[in-house]
């Protein structure tokens, strides 16, 4: 392991049935860094993403986050890890049952035992942090549009000043306009916190505009990893076909050719 | 052929035998985070409200022409050997002991069992409850408890005001088309009436209570596969509360008969 590595995975795998989905994959990611992972559908990226929090298990390998190892932990150590966390959902996963400014502030409230009216002023000024007015904070998130609710999902996930921030593909369902607007708010918002960011994208114009670094996974480990501003010209044949979207090259399809 | 039936059983049986273990693992961890602290108390609330305050119209009807037509049918029945004044006492006991807990369980079994399914089971497929956890918010101790102790508390109280509903049903119809004296009816219906008939009947009911905010926590915890997943989780809820019910009657009664 890395020393100055945030975080950092070891050999990870995981496996559902006979597919492997992760397959020895490590990765290092330092602090302060802004990690983007691109990679085509299915090849691990989520996965890799909920091994790092939990959500699933690693068949083998180690996750450690600030030098702690991670895979393992259960119940309060667990909880405890992830509150230097934040996590932004592909389709933000705000809870329906609560008003926007109640999405905002659940970290806050509920993980740090904050006072509800507290909670509920800080709430509002990471709204507008992230170009939301006081009037949305009792809206319900289902009356939001997809940009609205991706924008409340990063107010939430930026609330508790969390020391790493994950984004699950956080442009996917946007329009390139809208889409741009996330990329900037989580590029400044990051920035402003100093936090350590992973995520996982598709979008490559996205990738290149908040990464240092872009990884790229093929199934199941990293094939290249660099710096963002060598992706155009980095030599590797997986990530030339990759960015430039071609059907021939080393990365194979699950499709049936004609 | 004899060998692929064998086989055939033997792959219902193991597939029988998981989900106990797992429904097993589920009612255990979920005992566990009833028993320990922290507590969502603003949930449970929020809980006995949506289990309790809003299933009382339909627990309310179901008791009240239960009561009605127990009446109807036991004068009938208890006129053909001359035994008309058994009709308040055979009402009382029949509804305390049996009809008020196991048609209430039934009833909000079908009102709230599904209901909690499809709402735990829409979190599920939204990532909500992925989202919960990257919250440091245990799921269990927020969704799963405070629904659960809430079952427990609640439909035991509306197995209470069912039983005067459906007392109260069968007086009416007794004395208003049966040609009942008001007053000895209602002697009647005390005279013979014990305790450990209401109490037997309330304790029924709390384990109803259980069983079906549990079922509904564990299929909609449990649910995959999207919209489909969603109505799955939700139908088995019911069926499996609706078994579970009846099968747990008959022990509960043997159990409580002295």
């Amino acid at each position: 392991m890395n020393e100055n590595s945030k975080i950092s995975l070891r050999n990870v795998s995981k496996s559902f049935g006979h597919k492997h989905v992760l397959d020895g994959l490590s990765l290092d990611i330092a602090e302060g860094e802004s990690l983007v992972v691109i990679g085509g559908s299915g090849t691990g990226k989520s996965v890799m993403l909920k091994c790092i929090l939990g959500l699933l298990e690693p068949d083998d390998g180690e996750i450690y986050i600030d030098g702690q190892q991670v895979v393992g932990l259960t119940g309060r150590k667990r909880e405890t890890a992830l509150k230097k966390t934040g996590m932004l959902f592909q389709y933000a996963a705000l809870f329906d049952s609560l008003p926007v400014w109640e999405n905002v502030a659940f970290g806050l409230m509920q993980a740090h035992g904050m006072a509800r009216k507290e909670a509920k002023d800080i709430a509002i000024d990471k709204l507008a942090l992230v170009g939301l007015d006081a009037d949305m904070a009792n809206r319900n998130p289902s009356s939001l549009s997809m940009g609205m609710q991706k924008r409340v999902g990063l107010a939430r996930a930026i609330a508790t000043n969390p020391e790493i921030i994950f984004f699950d593909e956080p442009t996917t369902g946007l329009d390139p306009i809208m889409g741009d607007v996330i990329d900037n708010l989580i590029r400044d918002c990051t920035r402003q916190l100093g936090a350590t960011t992973l995520t996982i994208s598709h979008d490559m114009e996205s990738a290149q505009k908040i990464a240092d670094r872009i990884a790229l996974i093929y199934k199941g480990s990293v094939v290249w990893v660099g710096p963002a501003d060598d992706i155009d010209h980095c030599g590797n044949a997986y990530v030339e076909q990759f960015v430039q979207g071609n059907i021939e090259g080393p990365i194979e399809l699950d499709i049936l050719k004609p | 052929m004899e060998w692929n039936f064998l086989a055939a059983i033997g792959r219902v049986t193991l597939r029988f035998m998981a989900a106990v273990g797992h429904l097993s693992l589920f009612t255990v961890e979920t005992v566990k985070h009833i028993a320990l602290p922290p507590f969502y108390f603003r949930i449970f609330l929020r809980q006995l409200m949506s289990i309790g305050y809003y299933s009382l119209p339909v627990v309310g009807m179901t008791a009240l022409f239960t009561g009605m037509v127990l009446a109807l049918q036991i004068y009938v029945g208890s006129s053909r050997f001359n035994a008309e004044s058994a009709v308040a006492t055979i009402v009382v006991i029949g509804l305390t002991r049996e009809l008020a807990p196991v048609l209430s369980g039934l009833m909000i079994a079908g009102r709230v069992g599904a209901a909690i399914a499809a709402e735990i089971g829409t979190m599920r497929v939204t990532e909500q409850i992925d989202a919960l956890v990257t919250l440091s918010t245990n799921p269990y101790k927020y969704l799963v408890a405070p629904r659960v102790l809430a079952g427990m508390i609640t439909l035991p109280i509306l197995v209470l005001i069912a039983d005067i509903i459906g007392v109260s049903g069968g007086y009416l119809v007794a004395t208003e088309s049966l040609g009942f004296n008001p007053s000895s009816y209602i002697k009647n219906t005390f005279d013979f009436l014990e305790t450990r008939d209401v109490v037997s009947g309330l304790i029924k009911s709390s384990v109803f209570g259980f069983i079906v905010t549990l079922m509904g926590c564990y299929h909609g915890f449990n649910s995959t596969g999207g919209a489909q997943g969603v109505g799955r989780a939700t139908t088995n809820a019911v069926v499996s509360s609706f078994i579970l019910i009846l099968i747990s009657d008959y022990f509960l009664t043997v159990l409580l008969l002295d």
